[in-house]
């Protein structure tokens, strides 16, 4: 539809809770299976990627999930010695500084510096042309990004950063970064919704706040979790009128459970429409996989969903 | 007496810190516990620092930041939370803060208007790198040192580990503390030698690397800062003494799925490290299994009753709610296994979404006695 497959970057935020790792490795693997070669991204030590594709912590390189498919978690602190490493061209210069007292105070008072080299270090995985030595370059990197206001946070650091460094290679690289992920065409922000209230109210205002701070736009959002709704109108009246009947103890639970879980079913619809009606961006719907542990099958069916839709 | 299962964990406590990771309830948690100790007679704050101003929204009230407001006691008793204390709420503005007291703290008009017009505070006083969670906690202790509440709970930041909060304003109160700030106070590379030999090449190889006005900055930052910054460190040092205190108590809030429940462990593991008071965990969104409706006469019945096709699909939806609630069982399994015989209260899932006074009402009295 949109080609949200054909961008360089994908970038997964939205409300805590609501499945946004779950939606990361989901997208990951369908554009894997798109015939992309993908790297799918978290970031500040969550290790929670990983665990959905049930392996060990990725850590701080490129780990193999499958042929075509990997998995990285980037750490700031790791970030910056690699960051010092470029900028420097100097292995024992940058384990000099970045050990240094100086540097550490530094690093702490330079507000956005751990997201600089954060964003920075994703931008790096996503280049055609990488700089890490040996590395082959993806079609698409997809980051499990924080939460709302974190990952705005994160996707404004270029550009405040180059705002605060106003010359010098800092606001050069910065720019760069900055030009790349506010681009449309090479970088994607999408958004994990759920179809309850306080989720869609935070969703509609990320979208204005991608708009307002960062002068970008939300290239579609994933309405994630929605229940099935088994019974229509007639039935859930079939079911009502079951109940005003005396059926036994048992019958009454299992009547009221099925009539509770149609309700809900019923506001999430009702929250999915206002979700739609309120946003600009394109909305795609996910299922609730009706168990916890979302698991490799689990991703694996939300990729065919997303393969088919997307 | 029957009381609510957090009754004696709150009581004699003035500080109540909601933590958690990020979409658990903890907004609604702090706002229900405070509608319930407004109800059960004490003069009690809700702060919360949520950037998407949920709160604001639970309670019915405007956007506001750093104003006390009050919640009107017709609005209370409409959602049966009346009572004889009160319920003030109040969204925090992390950089309002910050102005607030490098307004309070400069010695004079200069540095104050140097520090607020220099970049790099600019930036830090936003809404990175753990100004959020430290500006929270000198709201708090201005508001517990100014007397007039019986309680304050307080709504952490959204954070994934639920860490950040315990750990960045010792981080920033470190950073900020005067000794570190003196050695850069009037600088320059000469002002560096104290970091031992070789820091002015250290210095001059950053500049290469960053671009000088970033260092200029800095220096300026530091500069104006300087002076102030004792007393950042004090505050900070006693915010984290109250904290620790009888005086204060710590809720964590999770949701019973694995994820959450694993992050609410590991933080209240390090809650323990750090010596903070663990008061209970709060497991929201409970799903309970559908009792006594299972077995071959009630199938008969159901299918009798509605016919074949429409008992199974209720069959299903019963197999659905169970197979979940079975699961939410056995993480608070793990987590009273954790926890070794401390309070863990399970709140069910509620019908609809909490986002009203009437919806904390209900929260509220499966919490507390609200009489």
């Amino acid at each position: 539809m949109d080609g949200l497959l054909d961008r360089r970057l994908i970038f997964v935020t939205g409300k805590g809770g609501v499945g946004k790792t779950t939606v990361a490795a989901a997208l990951a693997i369908a554009a894997h299976r798109a015939g992309r070669r993908t790297l799918v991204c978290e970031v500040a030590d969550q290790e929670r990627l990983a665990a959905a594709f049930g392996l060990p912590a990725a850590g701080f390189r490129e780990v193999e999930v499958e042929r075509g498919l990997n998995a990285f978690s980037v750490n700031p602190e790791d970030a910056i010695q690699e960051w010092l490493r470029y900028q420097l061209r100097s292995r024992t210069l940058a384990g000099l500084l970045g050990g240094s007292r100086v540097f550490q105070y530094l690093a702490t008072a330079a507000p956005g510096l751990a997201e600089m080299v954060t964003i920075g270090k994703v931008w790096e995985l996503a280049q055609l042309q990488r700089k890490t030595p040996g590395s082959a370059p993806y079609d698409l990197v997809i980051v499990d990004a924080p939460a709302t206001g974190h990952g705005i946070a994160l996707l404004g650091a270029p550009r405040t950063f180059g705002e605060i460094a106003r010359v010098g290679p800092v606001h050069r690289q910065a720019r760069i970064v900055d030009a790349f992920v506010r681009d449309p065409e090479t970088t994607a922000v999408v958004a994990v919704a759920l179809a309850e209230e306080m989720p869609v109210t935070e969703t509609l205002e990320l979208e204005r706040r991608v708009a307002t701070e960062l002068d970008a736009r939300l290239a579609r959002v994933f309405a994630n979790a929605l229940l099935p709704d088994r019974l229509s109108g007639s039935e859930a009246g079939a079911l009502e009128a079951a109940l005003a009947d005396g059926p036994s103890d048992g019958a009454r639970a299992a009547l009221t459970a099925s009539l509770a879980a149609h309700q809900t079913a019923r506001a999430q619809r009702s929250q999915l429409g206002r979700l739609k009606r309120g946003l600009d961006a394109p909305v795609t719907t996910l299922p609730h996989l009706l168990t916890h542990d979302v698991g490799r099958d689990g991703l694996d069916r939300l990729a065919a969903k997303l393969g088919r839709d997307l | 007496m029957s009381g609510g299962p957090l009754d004696a964990v709150l009581a004699g406590r003035e500080v109540i810190v909601c933590a958690g990771s990020g979409g658990v309830g903890k907004t609604t948690t702090a706002a229900a516990v405070a509608a319930g100790l407004a109800a059960g007679g004490r003069r009690t704050i809700v702060l919360t620092i949520d950037p998407a101003r949920r709160l604001a929204e639970s309670l019915g009230l405007p956007d506001a930041g750093n104003e006390e407001i009050r919640v009107a006691e017709d609005r209370l008793a409409a959602a049966g939370l009346a009572g004889s204390g009160e319920l003030w709420a109040m969204t925090l503005d992390a950089k309002l803060t910050f102005d607030e007291l490098v307004a309070r703290t400069a010695p004079d008009a200069e540095t104050r208007d140097t520090v607020l017009a220099n970049p790099i505070y600019r930036q830090l006083s936003g809404a990175l790198a753990g100004s959020q969670e430290y500006m929270a906690m000198e709201k708090l202790y201005e508001l517990h040192a100014g007397g007039r509440y019986d309680a304050l709970v307080l709504d952490t930041p959204p954070s994934r580990n639920a860490l950040d909060f315990l750990d960045a304003p010792g981080r920033l109160s470190r950073f900020i503390d005067s000794r570190s700030l003196q050695l850069f106070r009037n600088s320059g590379r000469a002002g560096l030698g104290i970091f031992g030999r070789g820091a002015g090449a250290v210095m001059a190889v950053l500049e290469r690397a960053t671009g000088v006005d970033l260092l200029r900055d800095l220096a300026e930052f530091f500069n104006a800062f300087g002076g102030m910054a004792e007393g950042f460190g004090d505050r900070a040092r006693t915010v984290e003494a109250l904290l620790a205190s009888e005086l204060a108590t710590f809720l964590l809030v999770t949701s019973p799925r694995a994820a959450a429940i694993a992050d609410a462990a590991f933080f209240h593991g390090k809650l323990d490290e750090a010596g903070m008071p663990f008061g209970a965990m709060v497991v929201n969104r409970v799903r309970e299994p559908v009792a006594a409706a299972h077995g071959e006469a009630v199938s008969k019945e159901l299918t009798a009753l509605l016919g074949e096709s429409l008992a199974r699909k209720v069959a299903r939806d019963v197999a659905d709610r169970d197979r979940l609630a079975a699961r939410d069982a056995a993480n608070i399994e793990r987590m009273r296994a954790e926890l070794g015989g401390a309070p863990l209260v399970a709140v069910p899932e509620l019908p609809g979404d909490v986002h009203d006074l009437a919806g904390l009402g209900v929260v509220a009295r499966l919490l507390l006695d609200v009489g």
